[in-house]
């Protein structure tokens, strides 16, 4: 995963969430929004009695699209063809944002309308089409509220979900004028307000500009159809207005057939907004009414995660963003101590995967995870994200203290004798043990006390009392 | 029906009492409990660091101490779990003999409240507790095993101990082994919020089924002067009105 290079040079996971733990808005923000979406999905998961058939289904179709992502892709390819749109196949970011640059061009506009898209924002597509002299105005209202702060999404579904509403008055009365039509006098921050705001400015935009670049949800190979779901209408008139739409995908978001959505529109709305059905659901299959269309098909990494046995299951995603809603390390992080557009467990997975360890950053990120396992129960097509966060970190460089301590401890534990040793001399020098422990252990003792360390191991104790019978 | 005890390198060296309690637990109800000399760790932090090398040699360590056993208790979760969940894993990528001692192993992995319910057929352990006591579920013990409510109903059959729920008893409380020292900020503020709901409580105990997970807790809380002390599940019910 190359482009997107907002976040390139960011220090590693730790220290970013360190500085986020202590922003006590973002902090707040962040429980309110989570723990609304959580309760909201558990009560809609719940009622439906065949959730857990659902969820293996959307699992096995996934697994089998992935091991036969050729043939499908091909499939793909010649179904859109045959209806009028125009397929275009990209290895890397730089060679989709020079395909969608190149389209645009050709039309001789200079700016596009977008519908939040997540693989437009990977490969850093606004940049590079603003280094060609176009402007990429987004459409969906979180993303035009990141947008015109200068800021970066937080969250996949809910990417404005580290602001709030007097912020969001402020970044529209201050910045909405820059990119087109100003916010209206007297703006206040009542959401019925800000809603109006962003419409006017919105409407404006999409009456008047020529071309759109879109994502998608599902690509279904039978027929060459591609699938948006949304819950304001903004996507709608994204897709539908502009003479000419450019749709940017992973090559991962294929479904063989109709039969096989079914299954995931129950799964996506339930899991990501906490609805039973989202608002808009759009299809499109090639050039509609008169309409150009372009199908960028982006890999960008991903066939290198599909080499991966264990790291493949990361490519079933379907962006629900479940995971980050249960994440209690996401909770209290927030999304940019990920530097990714994809964060909490998902990106602690996927992001190493398609970008790789090499920096401070992306060798972090799989250490951002307890382990407790709530990504995995909250899924809905079984990603067993703490199998992957532990495969990836047996692949990850390790700092040579940490390296030499692991090797210390598997010298001790290799046999019991070394182990019976060491916890005696734990116990001889208990009284000696300082309340705060220098170097890296001072993060445990920085929050809180160490155990008292007894003078007797169990096993010595088992020894000594023939295990309490004497 | 022969019994070990994995009594886990965390116990063995911090909480030999936990050890105890399981040994005196287990004979009280009829159970002769061996503890093969052998062991040592399950290899647990060194997988969940990333040190597979090092935790497969430990998983062959471990099938070989046990192997002879009909059964393998554990007063932790989060080691059962390790057992049950990830040497299959590592498994895999050795030798084909060694899968196969895994999964012969494996079934015969207990934690100790499973052994206690579903072996023994057993909830009420004749202990005697009068504390006012919350309990948290740890996440291996949760989403790992699945233990359900077999710790609690275990609980419930202890004479004069009340239990009382812990508000947001699923969520983790932040410890996740090296978890806790590498990105300690995130693991502060998560057992920040798992101790304001314990003490808001109102219990003495702070009762878990894993140590590790109760090292965090009460580290904290001890250095909050909170006054909720913390007790492994084995250690309650080993309790009686005799050796109290």
């Amino acid at each position: 995963m190359s482009g997107g290079n907002t976040f390139l040079g960011m220090p590693a996971f730790p220290r970013n969430a360190a500085a986020a733990v202590q922003d006590s808005q973002l902090r707040f923000n962040l429980r309110k929004a989570t723990h609304t979406i959580r309760g909201k999905r558990a009560s809609v998961v719940a009622e439906l009695p065949d959730w857990t058939e659902l969820r293996a289904a959307g699992k096995e179709i996934k697994d089998h699209t992935l091991r036969n992502l050729e043939r499908y892709l091909l499939q793909m390819e010649e179904a859109v063809t045959a209806a009028g749109g125009h397929v275009h196949w990209a290895a890397d970011a730089e060679e989709a944002n020079r395909i969608v640059a190149d389209l645009v061009k050709a039309t001789g506009e200079t700016s596009v309308v977008k519908v939040k898209s997540m693989a437009t924002q990977e490969i850093g597509l606004n940049e590079a089409l603003q280094a060609e002299g176009i402007t990429a105005y987004e459409t969906d209202l979180a993303e035009l509220i990141v947008q015109l702060g200068d800021d970066w999404p937080s969250h996949i579904l809910v990417p404005a979900i580290h602001r709030n509403r007097s912020e969001i008055r402020e970044i529209f009365h201050d910045k909405m004028a820059d990119w087109g039509r100003a916010a209206p006098e007297g703006l206040t921050d009542e959401p019925r307000d800000l809603a109006d705001a962003a419409r006017l400015h919105l409407r404006e935009r999409f009456l008047s500009t020529k071309v759109a670049v879109s994502g998608a949800n599902f690509m279904i190979a039978e027929t060459g159809t591609l699938v948006v779901l949304e819950s304001e209408g903004n996507g709608r008139m994204c897709l539908t207005l502009p003479e000419t739409l450019i749709s940017v995908v992973g090559i991962e978001k294929l479904l063989p057939s109709w039969r096989d959505l079914e299954v995931f529109l129950q799964l996506l709305p339930r899991s990501s907004t906490g609805e039973r059905m989202n608002p808009y659901t759009s299809t499109w299959t090639g050039a509609v009414e008169g309409q150009e269309f372009h199908l960028v098909l982006l890999d960008n990494g991903r066939t290198q995660v599909l080499a991966d046995e264990v790291g493949r299951q990361a490519l079933r995603c379907i962006r629900c963003s479940a995971c980050l809603n249960v994440c209690p390390v996401y909770e209290r992080a927030g999304g940019h101590a990920y530097g990714s557009v994809y964060p909490g467990p998902i990106g602690a997975i996927l992001t190493p995967q398609l970008r790789g360890m090499g920096s401070a950053l992306d060798a972090s990120l799989p250490y951002a995870s307890t382990l407790c396992g709530a990504c995995f129960e909250a899924c809905p097509v079984a990603i067993d994200i703490p199998e992957v966060l532990v495969h990836l970190r047996g692949k990850a460089r390790h700092p040579r203290t940490e390296r030499l301590g692991m090797r210390a401890a598997g010298w001790v534990f290799n046999r019991p004798a070394r182990l019976a040793r060491a916890q005696r001399l734990g116990g001889r020098l208990r009284r000696f043990v300082p309340e705060r422990l220098p170097g890296p252990l001072s993060a445990w003792t920085d929050t809180r006390d160490i155990p008292d360390i007894p003078a007797e191991s169990f096993r010595d104790w088992w020894n000594r009392t023939d295990g309490g019978a004497r | 029906m022969r019994v070990a005890l994995f009594i886990t390198c965390v116990n063995d060296t911090l909480f030999p009492g936990t050890g105890q309690a399981v040994v005196t637990l287990l004979r009280r109800l009829g159970c002769d409990v061996e503890f093969p000399r052998a062991q040592t760790c399950c290899g647990q932090m060194h997988v969940n660091t990333g040190y597979p090398e090092e935790g497969t040699r430990l998983a062959r360590h471990f099938v070989d101490v046990f192997a002879g056993y009909d059964a393998v208790v554990a007063p932790s979760g989060s080691c059962a779990a390790m057992v049950r969940e990830q040497y299959p894993r590592l498994a895999r990528v050795t030798t084909a003999s060694f899968a196969g001692e895994v999964a012969e192993m494996v079934p015969k992995v207990y934690d100790l409240s499973e052994f206690l319910v579903d072996v023994l057929g057993v909830t009420d352990v004749g202990a005697y507790f009068p504390h006012r006591v919350t309990y948290h579920p740890t996440c291996h013990s949760l989403r790992g095993l699945h233990l359900g409510d077999r710790p609690t109903r275990l609980l419930e059959q202890v004479r004069g101990l009340e239990l009382v729920p812990l508000p947001g008893a699923e969520e983790c409380c932040g410890f996740g082994g090296t978890f806790a020292v590498k990105n300690p900020a995130i693991s502060a503020a998560m057992c920040g919020d798992k101790v304001r709901n314990v003490t808001s409580t109102g219990a003495e105990v702070l009762c878990a089924a894993d140590n590790s997970c109760l090292m965090h807790i009460g580290g904290t809380l001890n250095r909050q002067r909170a006054g909720v002390r913390i007790m492994h599940l084995a250690e309650i019910l080993a309790t009686t009105e005799a050796t109290r």
